[in-house]
């Protein structure tokens, strides 16, 4: 019962209702930015590793105004290092993966045709375009884009006195973040109605795979943590053009004494991070999600510990809430206070690392299929670990004095968010591309890919936490300033170096992906031997998804190398054999 | 320059193209689907990720620690610093045990039980008591680091400050200013609109206890008397960075912030440890401009009567005020 309306060219690939189009138009968007803010990251760590010199490349992106002689402009880096952020953190991990894989996965795999509102979900993507529209075009205007860090902090971004950057730039950050969280919330509702009340016949909540169960609470957590964001940037936008006071107080900028007083720039801190933490989560669990699901289907096992891996996703969830005091420790908060942020955010390395453990015991007498995805997510719990091990020394208010802002927080952050994130995403990329676009992905390409990737990303992030424990601090335009760092440029070599063959290789999947759009080997309906329903649907991608009936759910999506089957996966839609036991 | 540039892109998207063509024709020719994962496929990935993830990626882990480990924790200087340490290399110690027990554990798997297209896995999808075990295990893995973190963190918080040397740090763009609370160990009142010519910090000169505030542009400490920092800013966020003293704290327009620590070496006993170009200095750690990686203040540590002849060459804000 496909609805069979005439489709343009207009209405199939740009003012699209379809979810699986739409979650490709999310996708697209986001690799584009993320070329963007990767570009972004080697045009500073060339300035990081080789300080003060001059590099044709940086005059070539940068122009003559930000990069004279091709020397990166000290107000420039600072931007650049803002955007980097800013991109990666929202229009990529958050958008362009949860953005694309709630839009592509839940209706197939809950077994429905198509989101609850396809209009809404459209306008999710296209708020989501006008915020990209905007936030480039910062990038073109006169004062140079907002330079401030991504977390913004006024009055560094209120006043356009302090740096250039907090002047059209900072605007167009906040209208890009605010048109940001319309498209999130319009994405996320829909999410959540669409888990909740469109189940097909016998997919009930414990059966759902893991990726729904990761998706459905990423979009709690984004309709509960987004708002604050808002209200958070919204008295800033006051603060900044119409004279209120709610972040400012006792300020001489540029000489001239201000007349805000009675506003506090911690508040800003606290409404931001109340939001900035839970993002975290909402970055790592459809990541979390797809791995769950990439490591099982290529294990040929069940992921072990279905309900411990929903319960700890679920506290993961809660616990994102009541930690965000942990990026504030030496802002003068109340000791006490700073005790109780110590005590919960350590406890997140409880259900982290029960599902470490299930994923390794999901490995446990496997039959590794090494798919390029699978390697991804046997890359994401390496990663997992290593990035989430430091999260003990940065969670641990007496430790975090002294490495608070300096580059261990950046290794940190990067492996066990970016990187980990990034390799869900790819690992999804990979593993649902034939359902996506009925083609496969070329293997090889894909190989080098990974390992180039993972030896890259560990070169890139684990020397930084040297460098932080040497103190040297995050978002400085050059350590040459201070003598105890001159030991520290090999360092930096090393990071700029692992960075620009990371980055590179990335143009390889990018080739790997267009390529295998249009000229990638023919896909079979089901070529990993999955469970969940997506796999059921015909390799055409149909407006609607099934061609008749949506299938009825009879069984859980795990049951792979399931004792007394006739083959080593079950796909969810059939029925229990006589005497068979559901798991 | 440019056109040469795009020349070569185009060059080499055109030469992968044709090694893929050629790569999936072979393929086809053998009568096989190029992307499918064989088991050749997965004996040599298995093998990789051994041989990448257990022992290249490891053996850089030790590469880097036999190396660069000489950086981390520039030696401490301060009472509290000492503590932080240990708690530091207590939580290193056991953050690098489970580093070493998990990840070998993954790369093992990833080659023990690398695929073969006859064999079956093993059907295993829960076992309670497990689950239980690795749920607990943690948790009492975490227990005493969080008692640990929490005592020293109390250690460090509730100091006593009352007997301390009270000492202002007054952020701006792009430098730091200090002030001595003088004789009676007292600020005197300041206030952002009273700063004018001389008087940088704002301070109120009817307020009778900021008559003998010195203000200066590098800090003395006597070793082994505790001080009490205050922080103030002029405009932005800054943070006072003092990572030999392990001492940091955001300074933060509109308020008073403070942290108290007791320097335990001198500058010169430093010098004789790290070398002659030692010094104690105050990073801004908080991004705050265009010169933020260069906002800096020296601190020196030194004895008692080294201190005093340093103090006495210093004039009261008094008298900077009234006689220049």
């Amino acid at each position: 019962m496909s609805e069979h309306h005439k489709e343009t060219f207009l209405t199939k690939y740009v003012f699209s209702l379809d979810h699986k189009m739409i979650a490709k138009q999310f996708l697209i968007t986001g690799m584009f930015m993320g070329v963007i803010g990767m570009l972004m990251s080697i045009l500073f760590r060339l300035q990081l590793s080789n300080p003060g010199e001059s590099f044709a490349v940086l005059e070539f992106f940068l122009g003559e105004k930000w990069a004279p002689g091709g020397i990166l402009d000290p107000n420039i880096y600072l931007a650049l290092v803002t955007m980097h952020g800013t991109i990666l953190v929202f229009w990529v991990l958050t958008a362009g993966l949860t953005g694309t894989f709630a839009n592509f996965l839940i209706p197939l795999q809950i077994g429905a045709r198509d989101m609850a509102s396809g209009f809404m979900n459209m306008l999710s993507y296209w708020f989501f375009f006008a915020a990209t529209i905007v936030l480039l075009y910062s990038l073109f205007v006169e004062s140079g884009p907002a330079a401030a860090g991504w977390t913004i902090y006024p009055p560094l971004s209120a006043l356009p006195q302090a740096i250039p950057g907090s002047g059209l730039g900072q605007d167009l950050w906040l209208i890009a973040i605010t048109l940001f969280v319309v498209s999130s919330l319009l994405g996320g509702l829909n999410y959540i109605v669409t888990i909740l009340n469109m189940r097909t016949k016998g997919m009930t909540m414990s059966r759902l795979p893991l990726t729904i169960w990761a998706l459905l609470i990423v979009a709690i957590l984004g309709v509960l943590s987004f708002p604050v964001l808002l209200s958070c940037a919204l008295l800033l936008i006051f603060d900044r053009s119409f004279g209120t006071s709610f972040y400012l107080s006792d300020i001489i900028i540029n000489g001239e004494a201000l007349h805000n007083t009675g506003g506090s720039p911690i508040l800003f801190e606290h409404l931001f991070w109340f939001l900035g933490h839970p993002e975290v989560y909402i970055i790592l669990l459809p990541a979390l999600g797809i791995v769950s699901e990439v490591i099982s289907v290529n294990s040929r096992k069940p992921i072990f510990g279905y309900k411990a891996m929903v319960g700890a996703l679920i506290v993961i969830a809660f616990l994102s809430f009541i930690v965000w005091g942990h990026h504030m420790f030496i802002t003068g908060m109340d000791p006490f206070l700073g005790s109780v942020f110590t005590f919960t955010t350590l406890l997140i390395a409880i259900p982290s690392a029960v599902k470490v453990f299930n994923y390794l015991a999901t490995l446990w007498r496997a039959n590794i299929r090494f798919t390029p995805a699978m390697l991804f997510a046997i890359g994401f719990v390496s990663t997992f670990i290593t990035g989430g091990l430091t999260g003990l020394i940065l969670g641990d208010s007496a430790l975090d004095i002294n490495v608070h802002d300096t580059y261990f927080v950046v290794g940190h952050f990067h492996i066990v968010m970016g990187v980990s994130a990034i390799y869900g995403m790819l690992a999804g990329v990979y593993h649902w591309f034939p359902k996506m676009y009925g083609r496969m992905m070329n293997k090889k390409l894909g190989y080098l890919h990974f390992w180039v990737t993972f030896i890259s990303a560990y070169g890139v992030f684990f020397p930084m936490h040297f460098l932080g424990l040497a103190g040297l601090p995050r978002r400085y335009y050059t350590n040459s300033a201070f003598p105890m760092f001159d030991g520290l440029s090999d360092i930096n070599e090393v990071i700029t170096f692992f960075a620009i063959i990371g980055g590179l290789v990335q143009l390889l999947f990018i080739f790997n992906f267009f390529y295998s759009i249009f000229k990638g080997t023919k896909a079979t309906e089901n070529p990993w031997g999955s469970n969940t329903l997506e796999w059921t649907t015909p390799v055409e991608r149909i407006h609607g998804n099934w061609p008749g009936e949506i299938p009825t759910v009879e069984r859980w999506a795990y049951d792979y190398s399931k004792p007394g089957a006739d083959q080593d996966f079950v796909p969810q839609n059939v029925p229990l054999k006589e005497g068979e036991s559901e798991h | 320059m440019s056109i040469l540039v795009g020349l070569i892109i185009l060059l080499s998207v055109i030469v992968l193209v044709q090694i893929l063509r050629v790569n999936e024709l072979i393929s086809e020719v053998k009568d096989q689907d190029a992307n499918e994962i064989t088991d050749k496929d997965n004996n040599v990935q298995g093998i990789l990720t051994f041989a990448i993830f257990g022992v290249l990626f490891l053996g850089f882990v030790l590469w880097q620690f036999k190396y660069w480990g000489v950086h981390i924790l520039p030696p401490a200087s301060s009472l509290h610093g000492a503590k932080i340490d240990t708690l530091m290399n207590f939580t290193l110690g056991v953050i690098l045990i489970v580093f070493f027990l998990t990840q070998p554990i993954l790369a093992w798997f990833s080659l023990k039980y690398r695929g073969r297209k006859n064999s079956v896995a093993y059907f295993y999808p829960h076992n309670n008591k497990l689950e239980v075990i690795w749920t607990v295990v943690p948790t009492l893995i975490l227990t005493p680091l969080i008692i640990y973190g929490l005592n020293v963190w109390n250690d460090i918080t509730s100091t006593d400050t009352g007997n301390s040397k009270v000492i202002e740090l007054y952020a701006k763009q792009f430098n730091w200013t200090a002030r001595y609370a003088g004789e009676d160990n007292t600020l005197g009142k300041a206030n952002y609109k009273l700063v004018e010519g001389l008087n940088v910090l704002g301070v109120d000169m009817e307020d009778t206890t900021a008559q003998d505030d010195i203000v200066t542009r590098e800090v003395h400490l006597v070793v082994g008397e505790s001080v009490l920092l205050k922080m103030r800013s002029q405009d932005v966020i800054h943070s006072a960075f003092l990572p030999h003293f392990r001492v940091q704290m955001n300074c933060v327009p509109g308020m008073t912030t403070q942290f108290g620590f007791t320097p335990t070496q001198t500058t010169a006993e430093m010098k004789e440890q790290e070398g002659e170009d030692f010094e104690f200095v105050l990073l801004c750690n908080k991004i705050c401009g265009a010169a933020h990686y260069n906002m800096k203040m020296k601190f020196i540590v030194e004895t008692q009567e080294e201190y005093d002849a340093w103090m006495a060459s210093q004039e009261t804000l008094k008298n900077t005020l009234t006689l220049n």
